[in-house]
């Protein structure tokens, strides 16, 4: 008799089917409960990847709704890859979807926020650009350029005060979070990446930027979301986070 | 097919080790002393960048490191991911590693991860498949791997091998290094019923070219028998301490892990599990 890693596989997931035949406690009898080790080992490892990758959710839910939420999760999505700091990228979405938590309809955004800092966190160095390039450029050739962003900047908008959401699940005596939408800019001067909830406009700004267009392009659809958007303010921002690696001047006539 | 070392596989030095954890990067860096190698998880470092390859480099500059994979399915039925075999040769040509290991195991199926070394039937079957799929990686990397034998919690009763003779076999085959841990040996010893030491006598042991440790958890099965849990999460268990004694009497000195996966320690308790080991070594005639 032989025993597929199919088999195996499928048994591992769901714990409501007995351990395949074939294996043996080593003197010939059934496994038995021997193969619950390899099904807990499985769970356990997952979920723990999953807290460690997502501690506010985890915070929010409280232990045991979050190992039977993630139950749920990892057996639906098991991990693609072997490198489990990306685990769960697929979360944000389960947690939008999943209507037994529908009362908490900020937690997918909350997991969206923890993804892009992990992210950040493991995002490729780079080198920002010296502020004095900007100083440099006339303020025509300025709005005619394009910039390039550090392979750690994200940005996270939420209908939610998911920043606020976030401190309050993690930090004792943070302030109860306000009820209004947020939008996270995540950017990484050296090695932890840093949150800043932007203010109306400059998300727009930066969402156009990193599409490529212009820095004129950017001001107009940031203006278009605010129009008292303030693009020095924003730029300095941007800077000072050493968001910015690149400046590649417009085509001027 | 390559060639093994004359003394023992591997470049890493006879002396303690231990599983590196970001935690201790200050600690290390200040007071490294017993530990004179580090191991990391490979899977860790397949990030673009950040701190956990920054130190990485710092650390290396300073002690040889072992890259120990956890995830790359050698055992899997299926052909190995060319993919994570890319990020393992991409790891092992900037950082240069002293050792590169992986585990006797399946965790992946299909694209489906499990996060967990799971066991194999040892067949003939079972024996041309890995030793197809180590010799791909020795390819692939340019150079000699060590594999480790499993803790185990059940046998198949398809398996035709003795667990020694499967490993000393694809040694042979693929002329690849052997990582023996002795706390596994423990483990699946007092789960399967046989006698460690016996496993230790039959083991190819001109093959070793490192020796792992860990702390496990004691369960027991169906029938009330002891089942012991391969934890990573506590200290090393007296009787694997001793059956250390036993394994480099007859191995000589050689390179000695200590792991420490969960419930991680502050960096004296585990500087203090590499003393022990330190002590270990210095019994052995070299």
């Amino acid at each position: 008799m032989t025993v597929s890693q199919a088999q195996l596989h499928d048994a591992l997931l769901d714990g409501a089917r007995p351990a395949p035949a074939g294996l043996t406690d080593g003197h010939g009898r059934p496994a038995g409960g021997r193969f619950a080790v390899y099904r807990n080992n499985v769970a356990v490892a997952l979920t723990d990847a999953l807290e460690a990758n997502f501690p506010a959710v985890a915070s929010l839910l409280g232990p045991a709704n979050f190992r039977n939420v993630m139950g749920i999760f990892l057996r639906r999505h098991p991990p693609a890859r072997p490198m489990i700091a990306e685990y769960g990228a697929g979360l944000p979405a389960f947690l939008d979807g999943f209507e037994p938590l529908g009362h908490l309809g900020y937690l997918g955004d909350v997991a969206r926020l923890e993804q892009a800092l992990r992210a950040a966190y493991h995002a490729a160095d780079a080198a920002p650009v010296d502020p004095a390039v900007f100083e440099a450029l006339a303020p025509d050739a300025l709005m005619q350029s394009r910039l390039t962003l550090a392979p750690a900047v994200r940005l996270v908008r939420s209908n939610w005060p998911v920043h606020a959401i976030r401190a309050y699940a993690l930090e004792p005596g943070a302030p109860k979070p306000p009820a209004q939408p947020q939008d996270v800019l995540i950017q990484r001067p050296e090695y932890d990446p840093q949150m800043t909830t932007l203010p109306p406009g400059a998300a727009g700004f930066v969402t156009t930027v990193a599409a490529g267009h212009t820095l004129g392009a950017a001001h107009d659809a940031a203006l278009a979301e605010a129009a008292d958007f303030d693009l020095a303010q924003t730029l300095a921002l941007l800077l000072s986070g050493g968001a910015i690696t690149e400046i590649t001047p417009g085509e001027t006539p | 097919m390559l060639d093994a070392t004359p003394r023992y596989p591997g470049q890493l030095p006879a002396a303690p080790g231990v599983g590196y954890k970001p935690q201790h990067f200050r600690d290390i860096a200040d007071h490294p002393a017993p530990v004179a190698w580090l191991e990391i998880h490979a899977e860790n470092y397949m990030g673009a960048g950040g701190r956990p390859i920054a130190q990485l480099r710092h650390l290396s500059a300073r002690f040889p490191v072992s890259v120990h994979g956890v995830g790359l399915s050698i055992g899997g039925e299926g052909p190995l991911d060319a993919d994570h075999l890319s990020r393992l040769k991409q790891l092992c040509d900037w950082l240069q590693p002293a050792s590169f290991s992986e585990h006797l195991a399946w965790s992946s199926h299909g694209d489906h991860f499990l996060n967990d070394l799971l066991p194999l039937p040892y067949t003939d079957a079972t024996l041309a498949r890995v030793a197809a799929h180590i010799d791909q990686v020795q390819q692939m990397l340019g150079r000699q791997m060590l594999l480790e034998n499993p803790s185990s919690y059940l046998a198949f009763a398809e398996s035709t091998w003795s667990e020694t003779d499967f490993l000393a076999e694809l040694a042979h085959r693929t002329g690849c290094g052997l990582l023996l841990d002795v706390n596994n040996v423990f483990v699946s010893a007092t789960n399967l019923d046989y006698e460690p030491r016996a496993y230790i006598d039959a083991f190819p042991l001109d093959r070793v070219g490192e020796i792992h440790l860990g702390g496990h958890d004691e369960d027991s099965d169906d029938h009330g028998a002891p089942l012991l849990i391969d934890s990573h999460g506590r200290e090393i268990a007296d009787p694997v301490w001793t059956l250390l004694d036993y394994t480099l009497a007859r191995t000589g000195p050689r390179p000695v892990l200590v792991e420490w996966d969960t419930d991680v320690p502050d960096w004296p308790v585990l500087a203090g599990e590499a003393g022990r080991a330190e002590a270990a070594l210095a019994r052995v005639p070299a």
